[in-house]
C-alpha cells in the first residue's frame, strides 16, 4: 500500500512537470516564430507505428501483473520481456526519428519548434527509458526468483509508472503529431 | 543479506546532537535514521545560515554610506544573488524539513519514516545541491542574476559566467531532495500513525507538513521544468527565454512564480504548524478553533496557486489579469488572518508561560502581521507599481520571511531543543539573543519601508547622496549588524548547552503531544509502547486522566473549551 501511494505521488508530480513543458509547447505553437511548415519535418507515419509498440507494452505489462499474482512465472517472464522489447523498440523509432531531424537540420538550437520539440519528447523519452531499467532489473530479479511465491508490489508500483508515462505519449503525440495535421486538412 | 555488517549500525546511545558516538562521523554520512537525518538537515540549515548571513553583511557595509566603493558592481551582484538563493532553499528549507523529518514520525507514534533510505537520498540530493550551487565561486563565478533569475538576464549573452548554470544544477538536485521527502512525508502521515490517531485528532504540525507535501509535489515541477529549460538555452542554445531566437522572456515569469508563490507559503505552513503546537503548550489551553487551523491551511494551498502574476503586475498584462490576480491576492490573505486570530484566541485566557519558544511565538504575532500588511497593499495594482523593485519590497519580504519563517524556525528550536538534544539551553542568554535578534530585525529592516517609498530601488551596488537615504541606509546596516551578532549568540548559546547544558527532562513544558513521551534525547527506536491516543492531546490525557480532553467533552474533543487552562 505504502509503495503504491508513494508511487501515485511521484506520478503526480511528474504530470506537473510535463504539463510545463506541455504548456510551454503550446503557448510557443502559438507564436509568429513558430511555422507550420517546421510541423512538415514530422513523419506522422513511421512516429504512430512505434507510438503502437510503446501503448502495446502497457498492454503486456498489464498481462505481466496479472500472471505475477497468479504465480504464473514462466508467463511472466515471456511478457516482461515482450515488454522491454516494445519499449525498446519505441526509443529506437525515437532515434531514428532524431537521427533524420537532425540531418535535416532541425535541432534545439535551430529554431522556437526544436527547442520545444526536443525538450518534450526527449524528457519523454528519458521517462521510457528509465522506466525500462527499472523493468530490466526486475525482469533480471524475475529471472533470479526473487519473486517466487512473493507478495511483493513490485509490479504494480512499476505497472502505474509506465502506464503513466504512455499516457504522456499519448498526449504528447496529440499535441505535436496529430494535432498539426488536423488543422492542415480542415484548412 | 550476508553478516557482514556493510553500513556502520549504531550500536545505543543515539542520536545527540554531537558527533562523539560509537563511530563517529562515519555514522552519521551512512544514517537512516530519521532522528538523525532531521539533525543533519538543521546542522545543514546553520551552516548556510552563517554562509549566507555573512554575504549580506558584506552587501549591507557596501551601502553603508552612498556612492562606496567598498565592492565592485559584479561582486556585489553576485552576493545578493546567493544571499536570497541560500536563504530559501538551503536554510529556510531544510530547517523546516530538518523538523519535520525528526518530529513527524515522533508525533505520530512510529518508529521511523515510510523509506528511509529515500529519507536519506534526499537530505544528501540538498546537501549536493548546496555544494554544487557554492561550487560555481570556484569554478568563474556566482550566478549574479538575482534569486529569481530572470530572463534575459539569465542569458548566457548577459551572464556568460557558469554561475547560472550552478545555480540551475544545484537548485534541481536540492528540488528533487524537497519532492522525494515530501512524497516519504505523505506516505508517513498517512500510514504510520498509531491506529486510533484519526485525522481529526492529528497534530496541527503534521497537518500542516501534509498540507504542505501537497503544496511541494505541484509547484516544485514548475521549477525544474524552467530550470532545465534555461540549462537548455545556456548549454545547448535552445531559444526558451530568449527574445532573438523568437523565445519569451515573460515565460520564465510564469513558470518561476507558478512555482515561487507557493513556495512562499511552502515556508510558512510548517511554521503555522509549529505555532499551533507552540501556542497551546505555553498558555496551557487547547488549541483555539482546530478544525479551522486545518481549513485555512487548505484554504491557502489551493489559493496559492492563483496569486502568481501579483509578482508580475509591472509587466503589462493587462487589466483584466491584474485585476483577477489582484482580487485573489486580497483574498488569499484572509485564511492566513484566520489561523492569527486562532492563536490569539489560544492565548486569551489562558495561563501564559513566557519561554524563549513563546517569546519568539508572540513576536511572530506582531512582526507578521507586518509583514501580511505591507504585503496586501502589493494586490493593490497602482501601489504595486509604484512599490516594485523598491526596497519596500526588500521590508516586506524579510518582514514574512524572518519575522514569520525564521521567527516560527527559532521558536520550534527553542521548544524541541531540549528532546533533541537531552539539554536546555542557558535561560538568560536565550532571552538577550532573543531582545537582540528581535531589536537588529526591527531597526535592519522597519527603515527599509521607507527608503522604498522614497524610491530607492533594490538591487543597486550604490546609490547617490539623497536626503535621508544615507542615515537610514546606515541605521539598516547597524541593525543587520546587530542580527549578526545575535546569531553569533545562539550559535554560541547552542554549543554551551551541548556541552555542558542542564540535563533536560522528558517533557521540560509539560506538553501534550506524543514526542513528549520518550526520552530526551530519543532512543534509537523511538517507541516500544505507545500511550493511548483519544484526543488532540494525548499525552495531556495520560498525565491528568480525571480531566481528559475525550472525557470532558466526548462528543468533540478537539473543540476548544474556555476553562480548561490545565493545571
Amino acid at each position: 500500500m505504502e509503495n503504491k501511494l508513494m508511487i501515485k505521488l511521484v506520478v503526480g508530480t511528474e504530470a506537473m512537470f510535463f504539463l510545463s513543458l506541455i504548456m510551454a509547447y503550446v503557448y510557443f505553437s502559438l507564436t509568429p516564430g513558430f511555422t507550420p511548415q517546421q510541423a512538415d519535418h514530422l513523419d506522422l507515419r513511421s512516429t504512430a507505428i512505434f507510438s503502437i509498440f510503446l501503448f502495446s507494452s502497457s498492454f503486456t505489462f498489464w498481462r505481466a501483473e496479472t500472471n505475477f499474482k497468479k504465480g504464473n512465472m514462466t508467463r511472466l517472464k515471456g511478457w516482461l520481456l515482450l515488454t522491454l522489447a516494445l519499449g525498446l523498440t519505441f526509443l529506437v523509432g525515437q532515434g531514428t526519428e532524431y537521427a533524420r531531424l537532425l540531418q535535416e537540420n532541425v535541432s534545439i538550437g535551430s529554431s522556437l519548434f526544436g527547442t520545444s520539440f526536443f525538450t518534450l519528447t526527449g524528457f519523454h523519452g528519458l521517462h521510457v527509458f528509465a522506466g525500462l531499467l527499472v523493468i530490466a532489473i526486475i525482469t533480471g530479479l524475475t529471472f533470479a526468483g526473487d519473486y517466487n511465491r512473493s507478495t511483493s508490489s513490485v509490479f504494480t508500483t512499476v505497472g502505474i509508472y509506465w502506464h503513466f508515462v504512455d499516457i504522456v505519449w499519448l498526449l504528447v503525440f496529440g499535441i505535436v503529431y496529430v494535432f498539426p495535421h488536423l488543422h492542415k486538412i480542415t484548412g | 543479506m550476508t553478516d557482514i555488517n556493510l553500513v556502520p549500525e549504531p550500536q545505543e546511545s543515539l542520536p545527540d546532537l554531537s558527533v562523539s558516538n560509537d563511530q563517529g562521523i562515519l555514522q552519521w554520512i551512512s544514517s537512516v535514521d530519521h532522528k538523525q537525518i532531521g539533525i543533519l538537515y538543521l546542522w545543514l540549515s546553520v551552516l548556510f545560515l552563517v554562509v549566507a548571513g555573512s554575504e549580506i553583511l558584506l552587501v549591507r557595509l557596501q551601502l553603508a554610506i552612498p556612492n562606496n566603493h567598498l565592492l565592485t558592481p559584479e561582486v556585489y551582484n553576485q552576493l545578493f544573488t546567493m544571499h536570497g538563493t541560500t536563504m530559501i532553499f538551503f536554510v529556510a528549507m531544510p530547517a523546516i524539513f530538518g523538523f519535520t523529518t525528526y518530529f513527524v514520525p515522533l508525533m505520530i507514534g512510529a518508529n521511523d519514516m515510510a523509506f528511509p533510505r529515500l529519507n536519506a537520498f534526499s537530505f544528501w540530493t540538498t546537501f549536493f545541491g548546496g555544494s554544487l550551487l557554492y561550487f560555481s565561486f570556484i569554478a568563474g563565478g556566482a550566478p549574479d542574476a538575482g534569486w529569481f533569475n530572470y530572463a534575459p538576464l539569465n542569458q548566457y549573452n548577459y551572464s556568460s559566467s557558469p554561475g547560472i548554470d550552478y545555480y540551475c544544477a544545484g537548485l534541481l538536485f536540492a528540488g528533487i531532495g524537497t519532492v522525494t521527502a515530501s512524497v516519504n512525508f505523505v506516505v508517513t502521515i498517512l500510514y504510520y500513525r498509531v491506529p486510533s490517531m484519526s485525522l481529526k485528532i492529528m497534530p496541527l504540525f503534521v497537518w500542516m507538513i501534509l498540507i504542505n507535501s501537497f503544496l511541494v509535489l505541484a509547484a516544485f515541477p514548475s521549477l525544474n521544468a524552467a530550470l532545465a529549460m534555461l540549462l537548455l538555452d545556456r548549454q545547448l542554445h535552445a531559444h526558451f527565454f530568449s527574445a532573438v531566437g523568437g523565445g519569451s522572456a515573460i515565460l520564465w515569469q510564469h513558470l518561476f512564480w507558478l512555482f515561487g508563490h507557493p513556495e512562499v507559503y511552502i515556508v510558512i505552513l510548517p511554521i503555522f504548524g509549529i505555532f499551533s503546537e507552540v501556542f497551546p503548550v505555553f498558555s496551557r489551553k487547547p488549541i483555539f478553533g482546530y478544525s479551522m487551523v486545518v481549513g485555512s491551511g487548505i484554504a491557502i494551498a489551493l489559493l496559492a496557486f492563483g496569486v502568481w502574476v501579483h509578482h508580475m503586475f509591472a509587466t503589462g498584462l493587462g487589466n483584466t489579469v491584474n485585476g483577477f490576480f489582484a482580487a485573489s491576492s486580497l483574498l488569499i490573505g484572509v485564511p492566513t488572518g484566520v489561523k492569527i486570530f486562532n492563536w490569539l484566541a489560544t492565548m486569551h485566557g489562558g495561563a501564559i508561560r513566557f519561554s524563549v519558544s513563546m517569546l519568539f511565538a508572540i513576536a511572530f504575532l506582531i512582526e507578521f502581521t507586518i509583514g501580511g500588511l505591507s504585503g496586501i497593499s502589493f494586490a493593490i495594482v497602482p501601489i504595486d507599481w509604484q512599490l516594485t523593485d523598491t526596497y519596500y519590497v526588500v521590508a516586506h519580504l524579510h518582514f514574512v520571511f524572518i519575522g514569520g519563517t525564521l521567527f516560527g524556525l527559532l521558536s520550534g528550536l527553542f521548544y524541541w531543543f531540549p528532546k533533541m538534544s537531552g539539554r536546555v539551553p542557558d535561560l538568560r542568554l536565550s532571552k538577550w539573543f532573543f531582545w537582540l535578534f528581535v531589536a537588529g530585525f526591527n531597526i535592519t529592516f522597519l527603515v527599509q519601508h521607507a527608503l522604498g517609498a522614497m524610491g530607492m530601488p533594490r538591487r543597486v551596488y550604490t546609490y547617490p547622496d539623497l536626503p535621508g537615504w544615507g542615515i537610514l541606509n546606515l541605521i539598516s546596516t547597524i541593525g543587520a549588524f546587530l542580527m549578526a551578532a545575535a546569531v553569533g549568540l545562539l550559535v554560541y548559546i547552542l554549543i554551551k548547552a551541548l556541552k555542558k547544558g542542564v540535563i533536560a527532562t522528558d517533557d521540560p513544558w509539560d506538553a501534550n503531544t506524543l514526542e513528549w513521551t520518550t526520552t530526551s534525547p530519543p532512543g534509537l527506536k523511538n517507541f516500544d509502547r505507545i500511550i493511548p491516543v483519544k484526543s488532540a492531546r494525548p499525552f495531556r490525557d495520560y498525565k491528568r486522566p480525571a480531566d481528559a480532553d475525550w472525557k470532558t467533552n466526548p462528543a468533540d474533543s478537539i473543540t476548544a473549551k474556555p476553562n480548561s487552562h490545565g493545571k
